[in-house]
């Protein structure tokens, strides 16, 4: 239970303030719809279908307010920034914005499902009681019209006896935004499903935009003040009293016509901080887009990776961030990320580029044929925004590291293990750490051969500076067959690994996490150990269970702490 | 835009405007809103649309995802042939089961969505995809092949019991080990 709370606690506590705010709106407005004097004759024309309708709008307001901010990549580094001083567990809390920012989506979507069916029945009583059937007073007052000679206004937004839901909903402000706006969430959430997501990005993206109609409508939605409540009048109108004799009403002193005026639209405020935040992100983007950014060199490894060296001014980068790359050559409008493989303490930043689309290909093409450059040249001109914040920045922190790269997840590793060198190498007194254990699953090392050379640049260093115990690293080949193992056979002998020519001999399959844990565990007894993983999400779930597993809340004892990046 | 399978999407927008369409036609007809017919109408279509298109179709390349018990789906659907694998077809059929939607406002958001779908279809249809089931992949039948012996009908030749007895005078040469000594009868 102790293990639970250190790992997940904050999480749920965030999820249980933000559900309690839902349910605290909901309710409230609900009762306030619902109970209220001031909308006593509205109910008589719709019944409790008014504050149905009024609540899930009420938490419409609240999320489309929280779900523009945790897409602020850049406000989020600040915040992270800010955070240096309060302590790894906060920070970690925002890695976790896309989940939020899904979890978000879907309550507008459920709310707005409410929200819908609510105002569908209403527009259909609005209209009965128009057409006299729900009785007397109902008939009543839906006959008051806006008119200043009688000193008049309306309760019932339908003031023609021949018009039917549909009309009614395509030429009022709110109907018909509130038809756009629904069909572009639904929209966007279609192309947002994880298989779409996952094989065909720029549909996802492009689809996405859809949101700025959203906002949109969603602004105005309210402007035409069809939610009427009863206004003061004087001498004062009694409800319980008048509402009896509909027909004595303008006639008796204690029943003069009941008043009504439109709520004011509410939403804009909501929304207008996030999306002039988000404004600011955007043009932030632009902004960076437009500034110059020079190759220093270019490399073509095996197995179709691109090695970019950029050099941008001002460009100040932490380990293990990642860079939006945008060519406009191949087009306008799309930006890629990518992790930084270079240290921040080189005066250059470089992102190596694997083929993996359309897009990637097409760079890598248009880029290969141009290996030597003489000085840092302009031409092919490349947008870069950035740097982005993940969890690497917490890694030196760590007595103890266990850094877990799977497949193309080894790449922001390349960072840290550079950086943790040069720092080391300086004696740097940021750098905690005192033992890195690096796991790197993939199933066949080919595009990763440059990170292979890493690790014996690394290697070398350390053994002559007597280090072999700095940095254990453990190489699993998942992708193995019967030709690798009889290599192995032949080569058992021998000093270096036969596939890597690392002094680590690498291990095949994939690696026994309990024993691995229970290794760490064992010789590190009174530490705190970070795991970082990169890789796919059925190891980050199999990771955090074991961190929870092996964690002790005692402090004396050994604790691991998980984090996760991802894109 | 990317090498894109249209037909995914149209899925994904057609699933979400059936349960829409069924959604509105369930609230038209229990709220018994002016139009109800309509709104019954759509729980129909919104129901026959869901089930049409819950079976993912395979793709032309890339990992197929199903949907969870999607195989009884998939089999149904595919009993249909050209009709359900043609994409044309769907086009117009989601065309032509959209539009009494429009009449009612409950429903009028499901129209549009399965109008919507209904597009995409279309786009996919010129694109040249069509609906493959996907099936579930068949273990190979174990063949009996003349590589496998027959277990032995004799056992290996030996000479006799009497032979084979441990002999006093010559321990060293016998094939097994006594737990006890050996010693000749006396």
């Amino acid at each position: 239970m102790g293990n639970w709370i250190v790992n997940h606690g904050l999480d749920t506590f965030i999820l249980v303030v933000w559900m309690g705010i839902n349910i605290f709106l909901f309710v409230h407005f609900y009762l306030f719809y619902d109970l209220g004097p001031q909308f006593f004759y509205t109910r008589q024309l719709l019944g409790s279908a008014l504050a149905w309708a009024r609540a899930p709008a009420a938490v419409l307001n609240f999320n489309c307010m929280l779900i523009l901010l945790p897409v602020c990549r850049n406000l989020l580094s600040l915040i992270r920034g800010s955070f240096v001083c309060c302590g790894r567990t906060m920070r970690k809390q925002l890695d976790k914005n896309l989940s939020f920012h899904k979890l978000v989506a879907y309550m507008i979507a459920l709310m707005t499902a409410v929200h819908t069916v609510a105002h569908l029945l209403n527009v259909e009583w609005f209209i009965n009681s128009r057409h006299g059937r729900y009785g007397f007073l109902a008939g009543n007052l839906s006959a008051l019209e806006d008119d200043e000679d009688d000193h008049e206004t309306f309760l019932n937004p339908v003031q023609s006896d021949s018009t039917t839901p549909t009309i009614f909903a395509f030429t009022t402000i709110a109907g018909l935004t509130g038809v756009v706006i629904t069909l572009a969430l639904i929209l966007i959430i279609t192309s947002s499903m994880e298989v779409i997501r996952r094989s065909y990005f720029e549909v996802f993206w492009y689809t996405h935009h859809l949101f700025i109609v959203f906002f949109a409508g969603l602004v105005f939605h309210g402007y035409g003040r069809i939610v009427r409540s009863q206004v003061t009048t004087d001498p004062p109108h009694n409800t319980t009293f008048c509402k009896d004799q509909p027909e004595n009403w303008g006639k008796i002193p204690e029943c003069p016509i009941p008043q009504f005026a439109g709520g004011f639209p509410q939403t804009w405020m909501w929304v207008i901080g996030p999306m002039v935040i988000y404004l600011c992100e955007r043009l932030l983007r632009f902004v960076r887009y437009l500034q110059t950014v020079r190759y220093k060199k270019i490399v073509m490894h095996p197995s179709k990776v691109l090695e970019l060296q950029l050099l941008k001014s001002g460009f100040k980068m932490d380990v293990g961030q990642y860079v939006f790359l945008n060519c406009p050559e191949i087009s306008e409008l799309e930006w890629h990320p990518f992790t930084m493989t270079s240290a921040p303490e080189e005066d250059f930043f470089t992102v190596h580029i694997r083929s993996a689309g359309d897009w990637t290909d097409r760079l890598i093409k248009m880029r290969r044929h141009v290996l030597v450059l003489s000085s840092p040249s302009e031409c092919w001109g490349m947008g870069v925004d950035g740097p982005f914040g993940t969890a690497s920045e917490d890694v030196f922190d760590y007595e103890v590291s266990m850094l877990v790269g799977a497949g193309i997840g080894v790449t922001p590793f390349a960072s840290i293990l550079k950086s943790i060198w040069y720092k080391f190498k300086d004696s740097n007194p940021k750098l905690r750490t005192r033992k890195i254990y690096f796991y790197w699953l993939c199933r066949e090392t080919h595009a990763f051969e440059w990170f292979a050379d890493l690790l014996q640049v690394l290697e070398k260093e350390m053994e002559e500076r007597g280090m072999r115990d700095f940095l254990i690293y453990k190489l699993y080949l998942t992708g193995w067959d019967h030709t690798h193992a009889a290599q192995v056979m032949v080569n058992f002998d021998k000093d270096t690994d036969v596939i890597t020519g690392l002094k680590q001999k690498t291990h095949y399959g994939r690696p026994n996490w309990d024993k691995e844990f229970e290794q760490v565990r064992h010789e590190n007894p009174s530490s705190v150990v970070g795991t970082f993983l990169c890789g796919p999400p059925a190891l980050a779930t199999d990771l955090e269970r074991r961190c929870v597993k092996y964690s002790d809340v005692d402090p004396r004892k050994t604790k691991f702490y998980f984090n996760k990046e991802n894109f | 835009m990317g090498k894109i399978e249209w037909a995914m999407w149209a899925n994904e927008q057609a699933l979400a405007s059936g349960l829409i369409y069924l959604t509105g036609g369930i609230v038209g007809v229990a709220g018994q809103l002016k139009g109800w017919e309509y709104a019954a109408f759509g729980i129909a279509a919104g129901v026959f649309v869901c089930l049409l298109e819950y079976p993912r179709s395979k793709r032309a390349k890339g990992t197929n995802y199903e949907r969870t018990g999607q195989y009884c789906f998939t089999v149904c659907v595919k009993a249909f042939g050209p009709l359900t694998s043609n994409y044309y077809v769907r086009a117009f059929l989601h065309a032509a089961l959209c539009v009494p939607g429009g009449f009612m406002l409950a429903t009028v958001l499901g129209c549009v969505c399965l109008g919507m779908a209904s597009l995409i279809y279309l786009s996919a249809a010129i694109h040249g995809e069509h609906w493959q089931p996907i099936m579930p992949k068949s273990e190979p039948a174990k063949s009996v092949t003349q590589s496998i012996k027959h277990p032995p009908q004799n056992p290996p030749p030996r000479p006799p019991a009497e032979m084979r007895r441990k002999r006093a005078e010559d321990l060293e040469s016998a094939a097994y080990v006594n737990p006890l000594p050996v010693t000749a009868n006396e």
